[in-house]
C-alpha cells in the first residue's frame, strides 16, 4: 500500500513539471503580457517597461522559466491583480467554501444516488428504475447554472425556505477555526452558525450534486445489474446463503468498483462546476473568485487554480486506488 | 469498541440535533435588537471594494463602501451635484485660485478618538504628497496623481509634475493648501474619496506597512485590507471585512459630529450577477441594491419595492476612431453618421424612464453646458447626401459593441448597437458588427483605437465640466484619432482660469467647438436607479452615485 501512495507521490512531479511549462508559454503567449495585466488600462509605457525590468521579463526566456518554478516549488504563487493580495492568501480564505460545497453535493450525490442506482437495478423496469433512469438523464442534460436558477427561484425567491445567496446570514458572528463555517459551528458550539452555514448549502449543493447524482445512479444501477446476472451469485444464491448476505457482500461490493472510479472523476470535476454554481449564489468560494479572476485577467490567480485542479485530481486519482485496493483485494495483490 | 463507537456518535447527533432546533431561529433573531426593530440594513453591491483606505482607488465599490467611514473637506449636497462644506464649513481661494483656505469644523472626532484638526488635514496631505515606490504607480495613486499631479519626488519620467505646493495648519480650525497652477479640478477635488482625511494616528500605522511590488503584481498594504487600523470622522466606522463571506461590516459611530446614523449596523454585502441582487431584494434577504437592470425596474415596482431613480450625470456615446477608418477622417461622413442615427428613438425604447437625448459631450446638469451647439437631427435622406457629397457611397465600416455588460450609461448594449446599426444600414452604411467581451478586451481595443465605431460613457466624478470633456479631448487620444489643436486649446482654455464665471464660459465656447468639429456622437444622459425594499425609508439619491446611508432608516 505504501509503495502503490509513494508512487503515485513521485507521478506527481513529470505532470507538474510539464504542467508548468504549457503555463509558463501560455503566460508568455498572452496578449499585452503580464505588466498590462497587472497596471490596467491607464500605464504608460514607461510604467509597463518598469516593471517588466522588475519582473526580469527583459530577462531570457529559459531563465524566466526557472525562475517560475522556483516560485511555485515555494508555494509562493504571486500576487492577485484584482485584490493586490497573495495569491496563496486568497486561495486559503475561499477554498474551505469550495470544498464544503463540493463535499456536501457528493454527500448527497452517493448518499441518494448508490441506494436509488441498487435499488433500480434489483427492481429492473418498475417504477423507481424508470423513475430513476428519467431522472437521471435530466440531471445530466440540464445545465447546472439552468438548475442553480430555477432552484433558486422557487426555494428561495418565492418560497423564502432558503437564503438565496451567500455562505452565512448577516449578523452571523462566527469564530473562524478551520474555515469550514459547518465543522466551525460544531466545533466551537455555535450551532446556530452551522446550522446557518447549512441552510446556506442546501441550494448550492443540491444542484452541484445534479450531475455527478444522475452519473452514479445509472453507473451503481448497469454495475449490479451486471453483478447479478454473473455465476458467482447464482453459484451463492443455490448454496443457501441468506439472500441479504448475497447481495451486500457479494453484489454490492463488486458493483462499487467502477462506482468509486466514477466518485473520483466526478469530484475532480465538481471543481468546475463549482464555477457555475457558486456564482448564483454569490457562495464566497473559490469558484466565483475564478470567474472574477477570468474577466479581470488575473493570471496569477488562474495559473494558481490550474496547478491546485491537476494536483487535485492526481490526489484524488490515489484515493480512489486507495479504495479500490480496500474493497477488492486482488488489486493489492498485482 | 463498536459499542463505544455508535454511543458517541449517538451523542453527537443528539447534540447536534438538540443544538439545531434551539437556535434555529437564531439567524433571524439576530438582525433585531431587544426591543423588536430592525437595526442592521444590508446593501448588495455589484462588486467587492478594493481597499479600506480610498486613497488607494479608484474605483465606486470602494467609495461606497468608504464614504459611510470617511469625509473630505468638500462634499456634494445630499442629493445633488453642488459642492458643500464637508469637513469644512466654509472655503475660499485667492483670486488666482492658487490659494486655498478652509474653516474647518469644530468638535471632530475621529473613529479611534484622535481630534480633528488643521493640523491632521495637512498630515494627510502630506503623506499623498510624500509617497514613494510603488505608490507612485497611477495604478494606486490614480486620483492623487489627477488632481494634484505628482509627488514631492517623482521616481518616473512619465509621473506628472506636482501641482500640490503645500499645506499649513495656521490655526487649530484654519488649513491653507497652495498649489502651483489653478486647475479645473479643483475645488472639486476637494470632494474626492481618495482624499478624504484619515486619522494622524493612523496615518503613521499606515506608513508602517508599505505596499510593495514584489514578485510579480502591487500588493495592496495589510491595514487596507483588514478593519482595524483605517479610521475617518464618518458616521459609520468600519469594523470587520469578512472577504470570504464578501461583507463589510460598519457600525454606527457614537461621537459623530453631525446627526448620527439612525441604522445601528450596516452591511455591504457583494453579490455579483444583476439577477443575484434583485432575487436576493425579493427573497428579503438584503434591504437594497445597487445597478438595477432598467427592465427590471417596472416589474420591482409592480410588487411594492422603491425604485428611485437618480439625477442625470452621465453620457452615452457612439465614439468614432479616425484612425482606424480613413473614411471618417471627412467631416461629411462624421455628420452623416450622426444624422443617420435616430436618437429620440434609442432613448426612448432602450434608455430608463428620464432618460435624454444629449447635444454636446456633458449632461445638462454640469457647469458649462451650452444651449448654443450645432445639432444633428434625425435625417436619413441628409445623411445618405452628405455620404454622396464625400465620395463615400458604399461605405463599409467596423462597429464594436460590448457583451455580457451593463453600466449605469449603457444598459442592454446589444440592444443599442442593433438599433444604430439598422439606422445606419438604412442610410446605406454598411456595419460589420464586431461583437467583444467587455473586460479587458472591448476596454483595450477601443482604448488601442481599434475599433472604427464604438460605444462608451461616462459618469462624472465632480460636477465641473473638464471632468467631461477634458476626460476625452484634452489632448490626442489613441480612442478618437485624430489631432486638433485648436480643439485641444478650447477644451484646455477653462481648465486653468481660477474664475468660476469665466470658467464656464470657457466650457461653453468648449462644447461648441467639439459639436462643430464633431468627433462622436454624443447621444444620451440617463438616471442609474437603486433599489430598496418597502420598509426603508431610502437615503436621498445622488445623480453622483454618492448616497449617505446615514440616511436610511425603518419604517
Amino acid at each position: 500500500m505504501l509503495r502503490l501512495v509513494v508512487r503515485r507521490l513521485l507521478q506527481l512531479i513529470p505532470t507538474l513539471l510539464g504542467l508548468s511549462v504549457l503555463l509558463f508559454l501560455w503566460l508568455n503567449r498572452l496578449p499585452g503580457g503580464p505588466a498590462s495585466a497587472i497596471l490596467g488600462e491607464r500605464a504608460t509605457e514607461a510604467e509597463v517597461a518598469r516593471i517588466n525590468r522588475a519582473l526580469g521579463l527583459d530577462q531570457p526566456l529559459y531563465i524566466q522559466y526557472w525562475r517560475f518554478l522556483k516560485r511555485i516549488a515555494e508555494l509562493d504563487l504571486g500576487t492577485s491583480v484584482q485584490t493586490g493580495q497573495p495569491v496563496w492568501d486568497e486561495f486559503t480564505l475561499r477554498f474551505p467554501a469550495t470544498v464544503e460545497l463540493s463535499v456536501a453535493a457528493m454527500i448527497i450525490a452517493i448518499v441518494v444516488g448508490v441506494p436509488l442506482g441498487y435499488f433500480a437495478a434489483r427492481k429492473r423496469g418498475g417504477w423507481l428504475d424508470v423513475t430513476a433512469v428519467s431522472g437521471s438523464l435530466v440531471g445530466i442534460c440540464v445545465p447546472v447554472f439552468f438548475l442553480a436558477l430555477i432552484l433558486k427561484g422557487i426555494f428561495a425567491v418565492n418560497l423564502g425556505l432558503f437564503p438565496s445567496y451567500g455562505r452565512q446570514s448577516t449578523g452571523i458572528n462566527a469564530t473562524d477555526v478551520t474555515g469550514f463555517a459547518v465543522l466551525d459551528g460544531l466545533l466551537t458550539g455555535e450551532f446556530d452558525a452551522s446550522w446557518d452555514a447549512i441552510s446556506h448549502l442546501v441550494l448550492p449543493a443540491i444542484t452541484l450534486a445534479s450531475i455527478p447524482l444522475a452519473v452514479i445512479v445509472r453507473m451503481t444501477r448497469a454495475s449490479v445489474l451486471e453483478v447479478l446476472g454473473e455465476d458467482y451469485v447464482r453459484t451463492a444464491e443455490s448454496k443457501g446463503l441468506r439472500r441479504r448476505v448475497v447481495r451486500e457482500r457479494h453484489v454490492l461490493r463488486n458493483a462499487m468498483l467502477p462506482v468509486v472510479t466514477a466518485v473520483g472523476l466526478l469530484t475532480g470535476s465538481l471543481l468546475s462546476g463549482a464555477v457555475l454554481t457558486e456564482s448564483v449564489f454569490s457562495f464566497g468560494g473559490i469558484g466565483s473568485f475564478i470567474r472574477t479572476a477570468i474577466d479581470g485577467r488575473d493570471y496569477p490567480v488562474l495559473v494558481g487554480f490550474i496547478m491546485f485542479i491537476a494536483i487535485t485530481y492526481v490526489l484524488i486519482n490515489l484515493l480512489v486506488d486507495v479504495a479500490y485496493s480496500l474493497i477488492d483485494p486482488r488489486v493489492r495483490v498485482h | 469498541m463498536r459499542i463505544l463507537r455508535s454511543r458517541a456518535a449517538r451523542a453527537i447527533t443528539a447534540a447536534l440535533a438538540v443544538g439545531l432546533i434551539a437556535t434555529g431561529c437564531a439567524s433571524e433573531r439576530d438582525k433585531e435588537d431587544s426591543k423588536g426593530e430592525k437595526d442592521t440594513f444590508v446593501f448588495g453591491a455589484p462588486g467587492d471594494p478594493s481597499s479600506l483606505d480610498p486613497a488607494l482607488a479608484s474605483d465606486g465599490e470602494t467609495f461606497r463602501v468608504t464614504r459611510q467611514a470617511f469625509e473630505a473637506l468638500l462634499e456634494h449636497e445630499s442629493g445633488g451635484s453642488k459642492l458643500v462644506g464637508g469637513l469644512a464649513e466654509t472655503w475660499e481661494s485667492n483670486d488666482a485660485g492658487t490659494v486655498w483656505t478652509f474653516n474647518l469644523r469644530k468638535g471632530v472626532k475621529f473613529h479611534d478618538g484622535e481630534a480633528f484638526n488643521a493640523a491632521a488635514v495637512c498630515a494627510n496631505y502630506d503623506h499623498w504628497f510624500n509617497w514613494k515606490g510603488t505608490y507612485q504607480s497611477s495604478a494606486v495613486s490614480y486620483y492623487w496623481q489627477t488632481i494634484m499631479g505628482g509627488f514631492a519626488k517623482n521616481e518616473d519620467k512619465e509621473t506628472p509634475e506636482a501641482n500640490y505646493k503645500s499645506c499649513t495648519a495656521k490655526d487649530e480650525n484654519t488649513a491653507v493648501i497652495e498649489v502651483k497652477k489653478p486647475s479645473a479640478n479643483l475645488p472639486g477635488g476637494f470632494s474626492l474619496q481618495a482624499l478624504a482625511i484619515h486619522s494622524p494616528k493612523a496615518l503613521k500605522a499606515y506608513e508602517a506597512q508599505e505596499a510593495t511590488a514584489k514578485g510579480d503584481a502591487i500588493t495592496y498594504p495589510k491595514y487596507s485590507q483588514e478593519a482595524g487600523t483605517v479610521a475617518g470622522t464618518g458616521p459609520y466606522k468600519i469594523t470587520k471585512w469578512n472577504k470570504g463571506n464578501k461583507e463589510v461590516t460598519l457600525q454606527r459611530f457614537d461621537d459623530y459630529w453631525g446627526e448620527k446614523a439612525k441604522v445601528k449596523n450596516l452591511v455591504i454585502r457583494t453579490i455579483d450577477t444583476e439577477d443575484g441582487r434583485r432575487q436576493a431584494l425579493q427573497a428579503g434577504d438584503i434591504d437594497g441594491y445597487d445597478l438595477v437592470a432598467p427592465a427590471d425596474v417596472k416589474t420591482l415596482e409592480g410588487e411594492g419595492f422603491q425604485v428611485p431613480t437618480r439625477g442625470v450625470f452621465n453620457l452615452f456615446y457612439l465614439g468614432m476612431t479616425q484612425e482606424k477608418n480613413p473614411a471618417l477622417k471627412k467631416k461629411e461622413v462624421r455628420q452623416a453618421i450622426a444624422h443617420a442615427l435616430d436618437r429620440e428613438n434609442l432613448v426612448k425604447t432602450q434608455l430608463p424612464e428620464g432618460g435624454k437625448v444629449a447635444t454636446q459631450f456633458m449632461p445638462d446638469t454640469v457647469e458649462g453646458y451650452s444651449e448654443g451647439v450645432k445639432t444633428y437631427a434625425y435625417d436619413t435622406a441628409k445623411a445618405k447626401s452628405l455620404l454622396k457629397a464625400a465620395g463615400e457611397s458604399g461605405l463599409k465600416i467596423e462597429f464594436c459593441y460590448p457583451t455580457e455588460v451593463t453600466r449605469p450609461y449603457m444598459p442592454a448594449p446589444q440592444d443599442l448597437f442593433e438599433l444604430m446599426k439598422a439606422d445606419l444600414e438604412k442610410a446605406g452604411i454598411t456595419v460589420t458588427p464586431k461583437p467583444m467581451k467587455w473586460a479587458p478586451d472591448y476596454l483595450d481595443a477601443t482604448e488601442a483605437g481599434s475599433c472604427a465605431l464604438h460605444m462608451l460613457g461616462w459618469t462624472g466624478d465632480f460636477n465641473d465640466g473638464y471632468n467631461f470633456i477634458g476626460t476625452w479631448f484634452a489632448e490626442y487620444d489613441k480612442q478618437w484619432g485624430f489631432r486638433n489643436k485648436a480643439l485641444f486649446d478650447a477644451v484646455n482654455a477653462g481648465s486653468k482660469v481660477a474664475d468660476e464665471a469665466e470658467r464656464t464660459a470657457a466650457y461653453k465656447k468648449a462644447n461648441e467647438a467639439i459639436m462643430a468639429y464633431l468627433p462622436g456622437v454624443p447621444i444620451s444622459s440617463s438616471p442609474p436607479a437603486i433599489a430598496f425594499a418597502k420598509n426603508v425609508n431610502p437615503p436621498k439619491v445622488s445623480p453622483l452615485t454618492q448616497e449617505n446611508f446615514a440616511e436610511i432608516s425603518f419604517k
